[in-house]
């Protein structure tokens, strides 16, 4: 089924996929024309495959449950924020705060990811095949953050306990963000993760940063690191 | 000798100041505490209201009518949040407060008919399943944020700040993140967890009206969007959350309260609420939109005079927290012994991040806890809220509204300056509003 922005409003297309109705069976959407519209596909809940035909603005698949959208284009601030479950997969760039404080599912994204990829993130799995902008993982609590490419500054800044795998350059660490063995586990977790993104790199040109937890408690000695 | 000068103590460096010094110079860290300013600032107090006389025709106290009720959420939302009282529950979080805690606020403010909010640490079916009216708070950290959750609630409160701690975070020690607090907040148990001071997806007004837009889509445009705000900036503050498309604004002046944040935080930063009152109301009025979106007023409200005197400068309804946790036992003398324990006493316990509070409230130590019973609790909170409305309406009569909402900053005058300034009514005896120059 088409979803046509240009005829329907972005209530109407929300509406429709955030009530699939079960008897008729449809379970393939495409939406096009969306010309940055924000909020597309936010708040679904079903197992539904949805494909957007073009650029988006913020917060497209914003706690996405279920649903498995494809965005053939680039998109704006907040893709996936606070994404519990499903798949969101982004073909081209994605700005600022992608996948931002989201708890479950896996967003992928084939090209650059802005500033704050992964912020406070909870659980989700985030791949991305380019490069990320600084502050990404910024107080990121839980799941893991694939980069390809190279990372901006202060990568994992106040990091809890997500796992984050850089291939490229680090231009910098956050505070209380280190680099950490590459265990057997880490390996195996990694393939797993970029073959999710159909990527065949192989995990050991990656290197794992994740928590010193140095901060997890205040401590005066640690006073320059707050 | 006869005559020798008694001891004097440094107005500068008084004992609590001195105190403080010390306490600094042995841990190497700041004070953490919770609660609002404790420093004496301009308040409801210094306002007095004129009553009826001669020129105002007073109602018939008990007799005649005064509603009391208020409608949230009027201008956007398909089911605007209807309050039979204008007194709410401000927010306050499940890590922060125990569970049984969380529950009797549900259960007095759903007896009294209003509504209580989460905070930051998600929602809990203790407070879900008593609470008639919730209201959902999207916090910067997210912790516990969830659609489903989202779509169980009866409003949204989007928090960009409050009183005690405008520009800061949470915060919440590692004594209370036990199993269940970090499982909610997905946080490892016993770390020190600070949460973060900004949104982590938005950055200002432009952002924020497509932020709002997204929770609507989300919630089907069915529930109001409240902004909270702390009083900071309140004119223009108001007028960005008006903006940025806000159901309700949500101001929280510095003796708001916090779970814990820094002293010197609470004390040093922020307006007091009375200060905040009317420079909102005068946003509002500006973007013709007082009333349309209603203005919720926080930050040491205690009795059913400071309703009245918020209602009469603009706002059209007050939240409390302090005030509702000592109504459920917060701070009870009863437990004086064991304040001294902890080196405090009954009225001045404000160490809620460790908890260990006696009265199980700020707790999340079973056997503390249990102290709490959160159906007797619930039903002290009904009280008082009950009374606070009635108190309200008994002033109300007297300046002969019939309603709360038609109270007026005509019906009041200021004890001091100051309050006269900030609240701009005449200074009692007076014609005189300071600042506001006569036509």
């Amino acid at each position: 089924m088409i979803l046509d922005l240009k005829k329907l409003k972005l209530r109407s297309v929300n509406e429709k996929l955030q009530n699939i109705d079960r008897k008729k069976n449809k379970r393939d959407f495409t939406i096009s024309n969306p010309e940055g519209n924000h909020a597309i596909c936010a708040g679904l809940t079903e197992n539904i495959d949805v494909t957007i035909k073009g650029h988006v603005g913020y917060y497209c698949a914003g706690m996405n449950q279920n649903a498995n959208i494809i965005v053939d284009g680039n998109v704006g601030t907040g893709v996936a924020e606070n994404m519990m479950s499903g798949k969101v997969h982004v073909k081209g760039n994605a700005s600022q705060s992608a996948g931002a404080t989201a708890h479950g599912g896996t967003l992928i994204i084939d090209g650059d990811a802005s500033s704050r990829c992964g912020i406070s993130m909870k659980g989700i799995d985030i791949i991305v095949k380019g490069s990320v902008g600084h502050m990404s993982a910024f107080m990121a609590q839980s799941g893991n953050l694939v980069v390809c490419g190279d990372a901006g500054e202060a990568l994992g800044d106040s990091l809890y306990e997500t796992d984050i795998y850089v291939k490229g350059k680090v231009k910098s660490l956050g505070a209380d963000c280190e680099e950490k063995k590459m265990s057997k586990k880490h390996k195996i977790k990694l393939k797993e993760l970029l073959k999710k993104a159909g990527s065949n790199i192989k995990p050991e040109q990656f290197k794992r940063y994740g928590s010193a937890r140095k901060l997890y408690n205040f401590n005066i000695d640690n006073v320059s690191n707050y | 000798m006869k005559n020798k000068t008694l001891p004097r103590q440094s107005w500068t460096f008084d004992e609590y100041t001195n105190s403080e010094i010390r306490r600094a110079a042995e841990t190497g860290i700041y004070d953490i505490r919770g609660g609002g300013s404790k420093r004496k600032l301009p308040h409801f107090d210094d306002l007095l209201f004129l009553g009826a006389s001669m020129s105002r025709y007073p109602l018939e106290g008990y007799r005649e009518k005064c509603t009391t009720n208020v409608t949230l959420g009027t201008k956007y939302a398909k089911k605007p949040l209807e309050l039979n009282i204008p007194i709410t529950i401000a927010g306050m979080s499940f890590g922060a407060l125990s569970g049984p805690a969380k529950e009797a606020l549900g259960r007095g403010a759903s007896a009294a008919g209003t509504s209580t909010t989460t905070g930051d640490g998600g929602m809990t079916p203790e407070e879900r399943g008593q609470s008639k009216n919730l209201v959902y708070q999207l916090l910067p950290s997210r912790y516990g944020m969830n659609p489903k959750d989202l779509r169980k609630a009866d409003a949204i409160e989007v928090v960009i700040g409050q009183g005690a701690k405008p520009g800061g975070g949470g915060m919440l020690l590692g004594q209370k993140i036990d199993d269940r607090v970090a499982e909610m907040r997905t946080l490892p148990k016993g770390i020190d967890q600070r949460s973060a001071c900004r949104h982590p997806d938005w950055t200002g007004p432009d952002d924020l009206k497509i932020k709002i837009l997204e929770l609507r889509e989300i919630t089907k445009w069915k529930v109001p969007i409240f902004i909270k705000i702390a009083g900071a900036r309140p004119y223009y503050d108001t007028a960005l959350a008006v903006k940025a498309g806000a159901d309700v604004v949500v101001l929280d002046g510095m003796q708001g309260g916090t779970a814990a944040t820094q002293e010197v935080f609470i004390e040093n930063v922020g307006q007091p609420t009375l200060a905040c009152i009317r420079p909102a109301v005068d946003a509002l009025q500006d973007l013709n939109s007082h009333r349309e979106v209603q203005l919720i007023i926080s930050g040491g409200i205690r009795n059913g005079a400071d309703v009245a005197k918020a209602l009469a400068l603009g706002a059209d309804a007050v939240s409390i927290g302090s005030a509702a946790m000592i109504a459920i036992g917060d701070n009870d003398p009863k437990w004086e012994k064991e304040y001294e324990k902890l080196g405090t006493k009954a009225g001045a316990y404000d160490d809620w991040h460790e908890g260990n509070d006696p009265a199980g409230i700020s707790t999340q130590k079973p056997e503390l806890m249990k102290r709490l019973d959160p159906k007797k609790a619930g039903r002290k909170l009904s009280n008082y809220l009950k009374v606070m409305s009635l108190e309200a309406q008994t002033i109300a009569r007297a300046c002969g509204k019939n309603s709360l909402h038609n109270l007026e900053p005509e019906d009041l005058c200021a004890l001091t300056v100051e309050a006269a300034a900030m609240a701009r009514v005449p200074l009692a005896g007076t014609n005189w509003i300071p600042g506001i120059k006569k036509k």
